[in-house]
């Protein structure tokens, strides 16, 4: 159990790593990604979603008008919850 | 050039390699935190349930401790017996059921200012649909006409089969509802109509094709009760052959005392409130015991036992079995009071709030040999008394062994020889009373719950009914060749589950069951093949807007559902709605923690041999499971239920003082005796009610004295008369020596509080005697 613990995947990733991640995700530092790009780096690189992931991550995230997620304000409210 | 491009691909890669890794880190992120959310809702329902369970044996308990005190307790007055016999004496007699006139409904007249639905009989499938429409819309329904429908209901009851019939040849489809109601807690939830309604709407309007099983647990709870077994009935009458209602273990007069469906039909229906709970009475016990699909699927409340039999539960008089948890009378089962006695006398040795003075121990002993004499328990050292603290875990550890031996034998069914009903005493006795064996079938059906072992044993969490293993639902399924069986009793966080290898099917309809949000509701539905077809969902507030002619015009199409249809996932509204549940939760613990100071601070100390006022945090998830046997996953509560430590240690004493703070105690009640009142509250409440036998809502000053004498005995508490007094006197009485239950239990702060302006704050829990004009809340 404490190697499980011990292992860096299950650290808490402090918010403004977080952040520093989804700005590399968006170079032109627009504030936001919108919804086909998410998909594309959520489904394609790193460990990928599932679809049932990714729906549940964007239900939760987007923005219906704009179909944009504007990482910063999702951050600040998952933030808010966990705690 | 050359070098211009292997510098751009050097970029791209590191961009490339950026991304991968910021995107890897996002995800990580976020599969911690649906993990962290799963595990706390997994917490949090652990803590529910728990709760819930240890309730119920509470229950079951309390009536063993009126058996006992029927048997064993002397009356030192005659006012005393006659009290006693009041609260015990079942009054009812079927006789007199069949004698009722019908001119009981309708002398009562409807005024022309009543605007809400009324019914004429025979019912029309139109009259049934206006009633859920009026109910949707908050309407009462006048008491005339609730008892017009009781009467009509159990005319047409008495003529069913103990296990109704279904097939899918006439209807086509089947669908069953398991639980109806839910649990309003603090806050004015919607209540479980909404489910009801919210399972008509999608699943459609009961009809000749579209048949019903309502598979038990119509009451208690909720605050719509009566409403949800009024459309039940209208059903039942207008589609007799396709709407099927099965009992379950809340159909019983007993257990409503205590949750809340009595309270809730006295509130709505004062003077009428009497007669409707005396017709119901009747109701519920010529309710079904089971349906049987095609021959092949067994629906049932509860579960089995290794010694179901069908064919007796086919034969018995199901009008004999009212409430599950009144015993028989002392003469017809030795056995049972045998235990008792052993039990009780082990609760009279229990120390508990005695000093350890000699003129005690000698009490103690004298109380011992009483129980001795009385109950020959062995189990009791006779001797030169030792120490009252190591007797008393001495006494405990054997009466506990004791106590689960009897149960065993007593009738709990484990893996014994079947008892011979003992001869009643009297034959009047036999025709209202049903056999030992003839009960024991009932209760198994009613009360039981699966497990994943092997074997079948007493089934001690609810203290009724049995645990049975795959093995028992194997033997009876080839025995009767069916195919699986559907139940419901238990609450699933999906709202079903399957189990046995997919033979037994748990059914849970209700939403929100003990919280919003905790949990999803389903039902189940058969086709010919009859194969379980799921449907899950959780009622909202949108569901509230939309009546049952919109959903008429809605096609089929609409309802295609996919699983969660209605249920938006995802990472904040899941979050959110688990924060509320968890905190209820947590603060329904916090109370139990606070209920059990007295028990808890000797269980630190134990673990504080140095007397530092301080213990580990692992030495207090061990005291703490020690006192309330919850079996919950401690550490990982303990943020949230302490937090004042340092270096890994607690000060136990101001921690159970800020837990007594949160509980706002009356001046003149010692903290201690609050503590007993609280922790016994549900058990006190229920305890008044059956004193209160005319439901009138008010107990004489005498019976109140009288409770408390018997309740502080069997609980071993230090009371004296004038302590009881001074309790009395802080009450608002202007009543010529009459308490008002809510009142009473209101000062003292025992009933939860229902915020019913639905304000979702926390409701205060602030102790103000002068406020008698709070109206009867929900209590639990």
């Amino acid at each position: 159990m404490t190697e499980v613990l011990l292992e860096r995947r299950y650290r808490p990733i402090p918010e403004d790593i977080l952040l520093r991640a989804f700005e590399v995700l968006d170079p032109a530092k627009r504030g936001f990604l919108s919804k086909e790009e998410l998909i594309k780096y959520m489904t394609e690189e790193g460990e990928p979603f599932s679809q049932e992931e990714m729906e549940e991550m964007l239900s939760a995230a987007i923005d219906p008008e704009s179909n944009t997620i504007h990482y910063k304000d999702y951050i600040a409210m998952m933030v808010i919850d966990e705690n | 050039m050359g070098s211009g491009s292997s510098t751009q691909h050097h970029f791209a890669f590191q961009n490339a390699e950026k991304a991968f890794k910021a995107a890897a880190l996002i995800q990580r992120w976020y599969r911690r935190y649906m993990a962290r959310l799963e595990m706390r809702r997994h917490c949090t329902w652990s803590i529910f349930q728990s709760i819930e369970y240890a309730g119920q044996q509470d229950q079951v308990k309390l009536h063993n401790f009126f058996s006992y005190l029927v048997d064993h307790f002397t009356p030192s007055s005659h006012n005393e017996r006659d009290f006693l016999n009041r609260m015990f004496t079942e009054e009812r007699s079927p006789q007199d059921s069949e004698m009722e006139k019908s001119s009981d409904y309708e002398s009562i007249e409807v005024p022309d200012s009543y605007t809400g639905p009324r019914l004429s009989f025979p019912l029309l499938p139109d009259h049934a649909t206006a009633l859920v429409e009026a109910f949707r819309l908050k309407q009462r329904l006048h008491a005339r006409y609730v008892l017009n429908l009781l009467h009509e209901a159990r005319r047409h009851l008495v003529q069913l089969p103990n296990i109704s019939r279904l097939s899918t040849c006439y209807s086509e489809e089947i669908t069953v509802c398991g639980k109806s109601q839910s649990e309003t807690a603090l806050r004015d939830l919607h209540g479980q109509l909404d489910d009801l309604i919210f399972i008509f709407y999608k699943n459609g309007l009961p009809s000749p094709e579209r048949a019903y099983v309502f598979n038990g647990d119509f009451v208690d709870r909720g605050k719509d009760s009566i409403e949800i077994l009024m459309i039940l009935f209208a059903f039942m009458l207008v589609y007799p052959k396709e709407f099927h209602l099965n009992r379950g273990n809340h159909e019983d007069h007993m257990v409503n005392l205590r949750y809340g469906f009595t309270k809730e039909v006295m509130q709505k229906y004062k003077i009428h409130g009497k007669k409707i709970l005396k017709i119901l009475q009747d109701v519920f016990c010529l309710l079904p015991l089971a349906t049987l699909v095609d021959e092949k699927v067994l629906i049932l409340h509860g579960g089995v036992s290794d010694t179901t039999d069908l064919e007796l539960l086919a034969k018995l008089d199901r009008h004999k079995v009212a409430a599950i948890a009144r015993r028989q009378t002392a003469h017809s089962l030795v056995t049972v009071s045998n235990c008792f006695e052993k039990y009780a006398a082990g609760i009279l040795m229990l120390p508990r709030f005695h000093q350890d003075s000699k003129a005690d121990s000698l009490s103690l002993m004298n109380n011992a040999h009483k129980a001795a004499r009385a109950g020959r328990s062995s189990s009791v050292p006779c001797s030169v008394a030792p120490d009252p603290k190591e007797l008393s875990r001495q006494v405990r550890r054997s009466v506990d062994l004791e106590l689960e031996r009897c149960r065993q034998q007593a009738g709990f069914p484990a893996i014994e020889e079947k008892e011979e009903p003992v001869p009643s005493a009297s034959e009047a006795e036999e025709q209202l009373e049903p056999t030992q064996e003839e009960w024991r079938q009932v209760v198994d059906i009613l009360w039981s719950d699966p497990m994943a072992q092997e074997g079948c044993k007493a089934n001690t969490v609810r203290g009724g009914g049995c645990y049975f293993g795959p093995n028992v639902t194997e033997r009876l399924l080839q025995k009767y060749s069916l195919q699986f069986l559907i139940r419901s009793h238990e609450c699933k966080p999906e709202g079903y589950e399957f189990c046995h290898n997919r033979k037994v099917l748990t059914i849970f309809s209700a939403s929100n069951y003990y919280e919003v949000g905790s949990n999803r509701g389903a039902y189940v539905k058969l086709g010919p093949a009859l194969t379980p077809h799921i449907v899950q969902f959780q009622a909202n507030k949108a569901t509230h807007k939309l009546t049952m002619r919109q959903r008429q015009d809605f096609s089929m199409n609409d309802f295609q559902e996919k699983k969660n249809q209605n249920y938006s996932v995802g990472g904040r509204f899941e979050a959110q709605m688990i924060s509320r549940v968890e905190a209820s939760a947590l603060r329904a613990l916090r109370e139990k923690l606070f209920a059990h100071s007295s028990d808890l601070l000797i269980e630190f100390k134990k673990h504080d041999k140095d007397k530092t006022g301080l213990v580990t945090l692992s030495d207090w998830a061990a005291a703490v499971e020690s006192v309330l046997h919850l079996g919950l996953p401690w550490r990982m509560l303990r943020p949230q239920l302490v937090n004042s430590q340092t270096d890994n240690m607690l000060e136990y004493k101001s921690w159970l003082e800020n837990l007594a703070k949160e509980k706002l105690s009356h001046e003149n009640i010692q903290s201690s005796l609050l503590e007993t009142l609280y922790r016994n509250r549900s058990n006190l409440e229920t305890i008044f009610r059956i004193i209160d036998s005319d439901h009138s809502g008010f107990i004489s000053l005498d019976e109140f004295r009288q409770t408390w004498k018997l309740f502080s005995s069997h609980m071993n508490i230090d009371i004296t008369d004038d302590c009881i007094c001074d309790l009395a006197r802080s009450i608002d009485f202007n009543k010529d020596g009459h308490i008002d239950i809510n009142e009473f239990l209101e000062a003292f702060r025992l009933v939860e509080q229902s915020c019913s302006e639905g304000d979702a704050s926390d409701c205060p829990r602030t102790t103000n005697t002068n406020s008698s004009a709070c109206s009867s809340p929900g209590a639990h």
